[in-house]
């Protein structure tokens, strides 16, 4: 099964729900709403023929100002799902439409253990929320550190002056109940 | 042996009241060879506990590639793992290539498989060498990084540079091989090779690194996949994926190589594994030396390739071309790519969204170091302070590559 016989299937499956479809150099990536996300990773995850059990990455985008008007989309940020499937030796990218900021994406690491951090990047880098996340704090920037680095309006030479030293790192015991 | 409250010999003893005690380790500390804190909960030796912290070594790699050129991250992606710096360079141009859709020159190609196992062995080296300093066998030490200021000076014959090489470039290689190269390469990785063994038989069959290293730090399939765990972690854990067998890049069907795997994903297998990747890669680079093709070693097209020197000083048109590429830059289309390498801590991957502009709209890096270092604390839990050492020296954490 090739990436666009998995693009078919999850088209066949979701519908509508598709919000847009990507095809480059062989690679191949939907675009869904938060809602969806859950139920389409599970899908890929146990679905037979793609069997996409591993998730490799996690990474948001902010498209604000990005391309012409050609570019134009509904929704501000994006977050990129890398999955591979080590049985079939094929990979797919999920990608979740955030419209802005107040939108909140539902986490997935019961799902896959490796979220935690990776949601707690995405979170650190571009202030998108997700629920159920049982640790939401900055992972890469400091605890008093204000906005968010990656997004496109935060000026690349912009310092922060940073004096406290980060709190008890303890409360991750969460992740283990 | 039974501890005195709970009915040992000398029960008669009144239990002594104790209470948990946390401890920091890090960020600076000798044994993290990084700057990682790690706070621990322990219950006498035992740890009950432990939250790990990262950030430290955060650069804004990411937001500082997305404000370049392309071919200005060259540099920089080497700084993400340091130990072998050309695999990173290496991986950072086979993704912007894919991006701009184009096929690197045969000979380039085996000159980027010999640099990138080349930096896997020096990977390795530090790697086996500090674990083992840490557990108190220093002469190991001595060997290992012996061979890699050996294979840094074949580094600066090649590129004139000794750590961070600068080497590749998007559409090839900086320059071809010197004369004599090759041969002073084959030398030096046959003694490699015999200094792997030598190493190897020191500590394989040893009582005391056995007693450290078995059963500690354990990673099982399960937890593997939980965690995304790749390279010799995963590889020591059973699990035999290797980006360059499972989804072949720069010519790697080729050469004929094994996987090594280990069985319980202990610290000891992680060792020996790395063990026989280095065999492996000095099977590689052997072949790779043996089957290089002639050819050029850069691609031939103007819009990604600097021009000759003596074009661009002689004609207007190579003076032309050179000022755009330095001046405007390299202009992919638009699109997104996520490219897969097998670093040296495992698979290292760029995804690069484009505008079509000269530099990327986003870069994301998924660094090997940051999904085995997420599953470390719950590896290290119930054993003893000195097993975490153990353990995170065999994990191989980079700071550079994990917090980017």
């Amino acid at each position: 099964m090739n990436e666009s016989d998995i693009l078919a299937r999850v088209k066949e499956r979701f519908g509508a729900r598709v919000l847009a479809e990507y095809t480059f150099r062989g690679q191949t990536a939907v675009t869904i709403a938060p809602e969806t996300l859950r139920e389409l990773l599970l899908f890929l995850r146990d679905d037979q023929e793609t069997q996409m059990d591993w998730l490799m990455d996690v990474g948001g985008v902010d498209y604000l100002g990005y391309g012409s008007d050609e570019d134009e989309r509904d929704w501000r940020f994006e977050v990129a799902y890398q999955l591979y499937s080590m049985g079939k030796n094929h990979r797919f990218r999920v990608k979740v439409a955030v419209r802005d900021e107040t939108v909140e994406i539902p986490s997935v690491w019961d799902l896959w253990a490796i979220a935690n951090w990776e949601e707690r990047e995405v979170w650190d880098m571009f202030g998108i929320r997700f629920t159920g996340h049982p640790n939401l704090r900055r992972i890469l920037c400091h605890d008093e550190f204000v906005g968010h680095a990656l997004r496109k309006d935060y000026p690349i030479n912009k310092r922060q002056k940073l004096s406290q030293p980060s709190e008890m790192i303890l409360c991750e015991k969460v992740e283990w109940a | 042996m039974k501890r005195l409250d709970q009915g040992g010999p000398g029960t008669h003893v009144q239990p002594i009241p104790t209470e948990l005690l946390t401890i920091n380790i890090g960020p600076a500390h000798p044994a993290t060879h990084g700057t990682l804190r790690l706070q621990l909960q322990l219950d006498g030796e035992t740890i009950v506990n432990c939250g790990a912290e990262i950030g430290y070594l955060h650069r804004g790699y990411e937001k500082q590639a997305e404000s370049t050129f392309y071919q200005l991250v060259i540099p920089y992606a080497e700084r993400l793992n340091y130990m072998g710096p050309v695999n990173n360079s290496n991986a950072w141009c086979h993704a912007c290539e894919q991006l701009l859709g184009i096929e690197v020159p045969a000979r380039a190609q085996a000159l980027r498989v010999i640099t990138s196992e080349m930096g896997r062995i020096i990977d390795h080296a530090v790697c086996i060498g500090t674990n083992l300093v840490d557990i108190g066998a220093l002469t190991n030490f001595w060997y290992m990084y012996n061979y890699r200021e050996k294979i840094y000076d074949l580094y600066e014959e090649l590129t004139g540079a000794r750590m961070m090489v600068n080497y590749p470039r998007i559409g090839g290689v900086a320059m071809d091989a010197p004369d004599g190269w090759f041969e002073s390469l084959i030398k030096v990785i046959d003694e490699m090779g015999e200094a792997v063994g030598d190493v190897r038989s020191l500590v394989e069959r040893n009582r005391i690194f056995m007693d450290r290293t078995i059963g500690v730090g354990a990673i099982t399939k399960e937890l593997a996949i939980q965690h995304s765990v790749t390279g010799p972690c995963l590889r020591a854990a059973g699990i035999p994926y290797d980006v360059r067998k499972a989804q072949p890049y720069w010519g790697y069907e080729k050469y004929d190589f094994d996987i090594p795997t280990g069985e319980g994903g202990d610290t000891y297998d992680r060792t020996i594994v790395r063990f026989r990747e280095m065999e492996q890669s000095v099977r590689i680079i052997k072949q790779a030396v043996a089957s290089i093709p002639g050819g050029p070693v850069m691609v031939d097209d103007h819009l990604v390739a600097l021009p000759p020197k003596d074009k661009v000083y002689n004609t207007m048109e190579g003076l032309i071309n050179h000022f755009k590429l330095i001046m405007h830059g390299i202009r992919p289309p638009k699109g997104e790519i996520y490219s897969a390498t097998e670093g040296g801590c495992g698979e290292l991957g760029f995804y690069i969204v484009s505008d079509g502009s000269p530099s990327a709209w986003r870069v994301r890096i998924r660094p090997p170091c940051f999904a085995n270092y997420s599953v470390f604390p719950k590896i290290i839990t119930g054993g003893m302070v000195a097993d975490a050492v153990a353990a995170l020296g065999s994990i191989n954490v980079i700071a550079g590559e994990l917090d980017r």
